[in-house]
């Protein structure tokens, strides 16, 4: 764009009303969020009396406090945490594994295979034949209801196909001189080279399993494999969070409210991911793009 | 599968049979070569026969009187009485007002939104202020949407941040309580999904826009064009394809309202305008254990969304060029 250095005045305008436009977007995305954190971390009786816009009034660390004090959240956190580790690595690994065979063309039965998942993608059972389903393979409060219904999506078998076409083939060649077999060359070679897709994968994925509050709530009853958003669910939909710090050791319960308490939770529920997600930014650009121009 | 030769076989060509024998055995020698391959193909197959075949044969149930007590085999017969039960429910006019008007909407403003963000985010000179504004338009769209609606109610109550600044500027005399008014929910659905979700989707036009020919700019530059006029006649004939396939893929999905979105926002006060198709099928379905009834009205639902689709993309092929499949 070298031609458009010298601007009229026109074009000037035209950039700063565009910058303009684009710094009131970013303050729109930015302040609900900032509003949250700074109410997070003002003493919560305080709060109670607004006004709270900026910064914190009396700042105050209590409602985390009562956060990490609290054992039902912890173990929520506990949940949330284990199926986003074991659920991420189990469906990356598994749908790229898949991908992988029917990458190859030597695969007999390929068309097939790519025909029966393709038909997935525009028809399914809808949610109450795929409840009864999960009730019959017993998988109703169990830990794996977190894990194998959420191990494959032919969607992402769509990205890591394109990926994986682009492999020069002999790269694999060397290792099948070798005589290995093609798990171990999926897993010592094709892997280590896909890195870009398969954290495009494992972030999606992972944001799913992360802040998925639906499968908690109806397979699950036990209290003790409850993921953090299904607790939070119950406390943002239904108001229970008076139990909350009707639940909380004494002693802090006096500068925090049930209102502090959520904010709190609500943050630190949703740190995690705000910290890792510019990072693996320049991947999921490209994987996006694939899936949605060829899915 | 394999074939023997037959001696008394009239004037056999005698290369065929042997041959199919052959291709059988090389055939098997074959599967037995990519032994691996196939049960890594098949394990998916497997999963898929599971998780996504087996539900869709339980749609049997909606034609069904199917009760947790019986199997699906033993449940006796009803035909399309599901079917009739629910073109007479009460609640039936109602769930389609909602489900369409949000999704209409959420598709008349909601689709073109990002392409003009895409647009305008493109011609920002600096490279590096363009960056900072994609990051933080990313940032939305990885909350999910029980602190999004932990967020919105504590902004919308009648104590928060909204109502006090539509008091102190007059435009309300006493407060709102926004959620509990169903007259306000379809704009909350609205905006705070287009909040969500405006930078996430103009990536993929953005990665479009990256993709036309910087020649074609320099060619309107010489021909004297101003910035809106490239972008008229360069960038968005550009990212047509793009476009069209997003547009197909979006009015398919006209009768998926944001379920996880509405179940966290819904609330008793305001069921009359957030009664959506996928919250009555959760509701009738698995809170009051209606299986059969709310997989009939699920299975309406697939159908009707499986022809919008067949009809985007018939449309959008008969008008340009570019369609689905």
């Amino acid at each position: 764009m070298l031609m458009l250095k010298r601007k009229t005045a026109g074009e000037s305008v035209f950039d700063a009303v565009n910058i303009l436009g684009m710094l009131l977007i970013c303050f729109l995305t930015i302040y609900p969020i900032w509003y949250v954190l700074v109410n997070s971390f003002n003493d919560g009786q305080d709060a109670m009396r607004g006004g709270i816009y900026w910064w914190p009034r009396v700042f105050s660390f209590d409602s985390y406090q009562a956060v990490f004090a609290s054992p039902g959240i912890m173990t929520a956190m506990g949940v949330t945490v284990a199926k986003t580790v074991v659920g991420t690595a189990a469906h990356v690994f598994f749908t790229a594994m898949v991908a992988y065979a029917v990458s190859r063309k030597e695969l007999i039965g390929r068309n097939l295979y790519m025909t029966v998942g393709t038909i997935t993608l525009f028809f399914g059972g809808g949610l109450i034949p795929y409840y009864l389903l999960i009730r019959d393979l017993h998988l109703l409060d169990s830990f794996l209801v977190y894990i194998i219904p959420a191990m494959f999506s032919f969607f992402h078998l769509i990205i890591f196909l394109s990926f994986f076409r682009d492999i020069p083939e002999g790269l694999e060649e060397a290792a099948r001189i070798d005589g290995a077999n093609d798990l171990s060359i999926f897993c010592r070679i094709i892997i280590p080279v896909s890195m870009p897709v398969v954290a495009t994968i494992a972030l999606f994925h992972g944001v799913y399993q992360w802040n998925d509050y639906f499968t908690g709530m109806i397979y699950i009853n036990n209290q003790d494999l409850q993921p953090i958003q299904t607790f939070l669910y119950r406390v943002v939909a239904q108001s229970s969070s008076n139990q909350m710090v009707a639940a909380m050791p004494g002693g802090i319960s006096k500068s925090v409210t049930s209102q502090s308490v959520k904010l709190a939770t609500m943050v630190v529920t949703t740190a995690p991911i705000v910290f890792v997600y510019p990072f693996l930014q320049k991947y999921f650009v490209r994987g996006l793009m694939i899936g949605s121009i060829k899915g | 599968m394999m074939n023997t030769i037959r001696p008394d076989r009239p004037l056999p060509p005698p290369i065929q049979p042997a041959s199919r024998g052959l291709r059988a055995r090389r055939l098997l020698r074959r599967l037995a070569a990519q032994r691996y391959l196939q049960a890594m193909a098949l394990l998916g197959v497997a999963w898929m026969v599971v998780f996504n075949y087996i539900p869709m044969y339980g749609i049997v149930i909606a034609f069904k009187d199917f009760s947790i007590i019986r199997s699906v085999a033993e449940a006796p017969w009803v035909g399309l009485e599901h079917f009739k039960a629910f073109l007479e429910d009460e609640e039936l006019p109602n769930v389609i007002r909602n489900t369409l008007g949000i999704s209409v909407i959420k598709l008349v403003i909601g689709f073109p939104l990002p392409i003009l963000f895409a647009l305008f985010l493109n011609e920002l000179r600096s490279l590096r202020f363009k960056k900072s504004v994609q990051t933080i338009s990313y940032l939305p769209h990885f909350l999910s949407w029980v602190i999004l609606g932990g967020i919105l109610a504590t902004w919308l109550a009648d104590v928060g941040i909204v109502n006090k600044l539509l008091l102190s500027l007059g435009l309300i005399s006493e407060p709102v309580s926004y959620l509990a008014e169903p007259s306000y929910f379809w704009t909350i659905v609205i905006a705070s999904d287009i909040w969500k979700e405006l930078g996430w989707s103009a990536i993929i036009y953005l990665a479009a826009i990256a993709g036309v020919s910087p020649e074609l700019y320099e060619a309107a530059t010489i021909d004297g064009a101003g910035r809106f006029q490239k972008m008229w006649y360069v960038t968005l004939p550009g990212i047509k394809g793009t476009v069209t396939i997003l547009f197909i893929l979006a009015v398919s999905g006209v009768l998926n309202s944001n379920f996880d979105q509405i179940l966290v926002l819904r609330n008793p006060l305001n069921e009359s305008a957030s009664n959506v198709i996928d919250i009555y099928v959760y509701q009738t379905g698995l809170l009051n254990a209606r299986y059969s009834y709310a997989t009939a009205v699920g299975l309406i639902k697939s159908v009707i969304a499986l022809m919008l689709l067949l009809a985007a993309n018939t449309v959008t092929k008969k008008l340009n060029q570019s369609s689905l499949f």
